[in-house]
């Protein structure tokens, strides 16, 4: 049972736009929920009796709760400046992969039960039924958009089109359609603490086999504490750092980076994850009750700072909602910025020589950044403008001496979703993940054609996971993918700093 | 869905790992290894019974940092690289060697 077959599209040397391939990507669906994983997490187990009218009030619900949605619906002139910005569109051809069109399956619902002309006039205004099959093409496109918000930075409107398609995924779990990944992923974190299901001894054994490895490696009793009351840093990172490779390699660089700078950190078993699945499927509740594992664990061990590891929508869901979420943070050290990124406190860390970088650690990698979407568009670091572009690459350039930025119309606000964002990391939909990273193989493959680029790091953990699967259909190696603390913990001096 | 192994029927979720972890056998696991396309060397089965002790013990399965170093263990410093468990199960140790060894598959962002 390998993947479903498909072809992986040619890299060519500039991007063009594709010729449509009307209904291209319409078998792309991935595995629903099953009912005993929506009902862990409180949604209907299937689709419910009266779905249509229900999903309609849902709908309601969600434009008196959210004026952002019914402007955002309302205000679409359909100037067609998001069509091909969305790496979906670019890779796979298929016109519902149109940032508008995808939209429009939401929109043309919403005129025909809450606009006047759409009530009484529907076929003259595009307005039209929430039949099943209408319903079956949200379940399949809407699990085709990562909510990597490229497309809202060049809509004239600001029309965040994320929104909209949580706003789908919201109504769809409201009606007993739910996708299994996200869904399932969501209730273990409600029981174990996390997306893995790492229970807190395994935590245990795994932090103690890195801390025997790096002894090996290096000499040194660098330390991965979990659960140590009176801590000063609480960590919160993807579970992914603990279980998967690149990401763990990360994890080790944070831990050498306490280490060296001798500050007193520690892991939580109770909140051992920092992704927010609650995010991608446009539920407040569940991202709020994912969330506010994170304060228990805080408030638990008398912790001062909350930093932040890598990961993309956890940044996001840190920076731009923890503070309505499960703020306020007046028990945290109000010296340090709460939540504090884990980049911001290395950064700040260089800066003040208070842990040193041996760059010719890592002169065998010629490195380039790939900004993270969430990062990106929806949260900032350092407390200066464009921080979270500055940050990062002023710590890789800390830590190598070889380093090229990918073309400017890829990275920095510009840049590509990895392709596997939002929920869609999952390998039923191998296609769509291999086709979505088209566009940031073509630049990547720029910087490695003139540059001779060998390793692209980022900042995020499905970042990652999606690279190391989809880098080899493109011919480049998986272990090109790496963490910005990978590098830092390659070239981090672990003795007396003087 | 399921499998049929030696006139059982077992039932398996979508990508076809066992719903059942008491399902597994020996018989089952060499044929999970053959609709993957892997023969069943010693050297598999060191990972696949790895795996299944430290489920046994953990109800999840090992990290690739505690797994390669287990594996470095058994068959020598050479082998213990997730490198080598790719030459094993190309489509990735985690997934595919659990699938072969009747575990859940690893979810989240890996």
């Amino acid at each position: 049972m390998g993947a479903p077959e498909f072809q992986t599209p040619p890299l060519k040397e500039y991007p063009v736009i594709p010729i449509l391939a009307k209904d291209a990507m319409a078998g792309s669906r991935p595995y629903v929920a099953s009912e005993k994983m929506n009902e862990a997490i409180g949604f209907p187990g299937k689709l419910v009796e009266g779905w249509q009218a229900r999903a309609i009030a849902k709908m309601g619900e969600l434009l008196g709760k959210y004026r952002s949605l019914k402007v955002f619906l309302d205000a679409c002139v359909h100037c067609g400046a998001c069509t091909d910005k969305c790496q979906y569109f670019l890779g796979t051809g298929d016109p519902k992969n149109m940032p508008v069109a995808r939209q429009e399956l939401v929109r043309k619902v919403y005129r025909r039960y809450f606009t006047f002309a759409g009530k009484y006039f529907p076929r003259l205004v595009g307005a039209e039924d929430l039949t099943e099959a209408v319903l079956e093409d949200w379940y399949r496109y809407f699990n085709q958009c990562s909510e990597c918000r490229r497309c809202s930075v060049y809509c004239p409107y600001g029309i965040d089109t994320a929104e909209i398609t949580m706003a789908a995924k919201e109504i769809m779990d409201s009606v007993g359609v739910g996708q299994k990944y996200t869904n399932e992923i969501i209730g273990k974190v409600h029981r174990l603490g996390n997306n893995l299901g790492l229970p807190g001894p395994a935590l245990a054994d795994t932090l103690e086999t890195l801390e025997e490895e790096i002894k090996e490696d290096t000499g040194a009793d660098v330390r991965l504490p979990v659960n140590e009351a009176g801590a000063e840093v609480l960590v919160i990172t993807p579970s992914a750092d603990f279980f998967a490779e690149p990401h763990v390699f990360s994890l080790i660089g944070y831990a050498k980076v306490f280490h060296a700078a001798g500050i007193r950190w520690t892991l939580s078993s109770h909140a051992s994850e920092a992704g927010n699945f609650g995010l991608f499927i446009g539920s407040y509740e569940q991202m709020r009750k994912i969330a506010l594992r994170i304060r228990e664990a805080a408030l638990e061990l008398g912790v001062r700072r909350i930093v932040v590891g890598e990961c993309g929508h956890a940044w996001r869901v840190a920076y731009s909602f923890w503070n309505t979420l499960i703020g306020p943070f007046d028990f945290l050290d109000p010296r340090y910025p709460a939540p504090q990124h884990i980049c911001e406190l290395t950064d700040d860390l260089i800066r003040r020589g208070a842990i040193r970088l041996d760059k010719e650690a890592n002169d065998a990698r010629v490195v380039t950044f790939h900004d993270s979407c969430n990062v990106a568009r929806g949260a900032g670091m350092g407390g200066i403008a464009r921080g979270q572009f500055i940050i990062p690459r002023r710590i890789i350039q800390a830590a190598c001496n070889h380093f090229h930025d990918m073309a400017p119309e890829t990275i920095h606000e510009a840049t590509f979703c990895c392709g596997g964002g939002g929920g869609l990391l999952t390998d039923e939909l191998t296609e769509l993940r291999v086709k979505g990273a088209l566009p940031r193989m073509e630049a990547l493959k720029a910087v490695v054609d003139e540059h001779g680029v060998n390793f692209m790091a980022t900042i995020c953990a499905i970042c990652k996971a999606q690279f190391s699967k989809v880098l080899p259909y493109y011919r480049f190696d998986m272990s090109m993918i790496g963490g910005v603390h990978q590098l830092v913990g390659d070239a981090i001096r672990l003795g007396r700093n003087d | 869905m399921a499998i049929e192994v030696a006139d059982k029927t077992y039932e398996t979720d979508e990508e076809g790992y066992l719903v059942n972890l008491s399902d597994w056998s020996e018989e089952v696991a060499n044929h999970i290894a053959e609709s993957e396309g892997i023969t069943m060397t010693d050297n598999h089965w060191e990972v696949v019974n790895f795996l299944r002790e430290y489920y046994n013990e953990f109800q999840i399965a090992p990290a690739v940092r505690v797994l390669t170093k287990a594996i470095g263990k058994k068959l020598g410093s050479d082998k213990g690289n997730s490198k080598y468990l790719y030459e094993l199960f190309p489509y990735g140790p985690a997934k595919q060697a659990c699938k072969i060894a009747g575990l859940p598959k690893p979810t989240g962002c890996v």
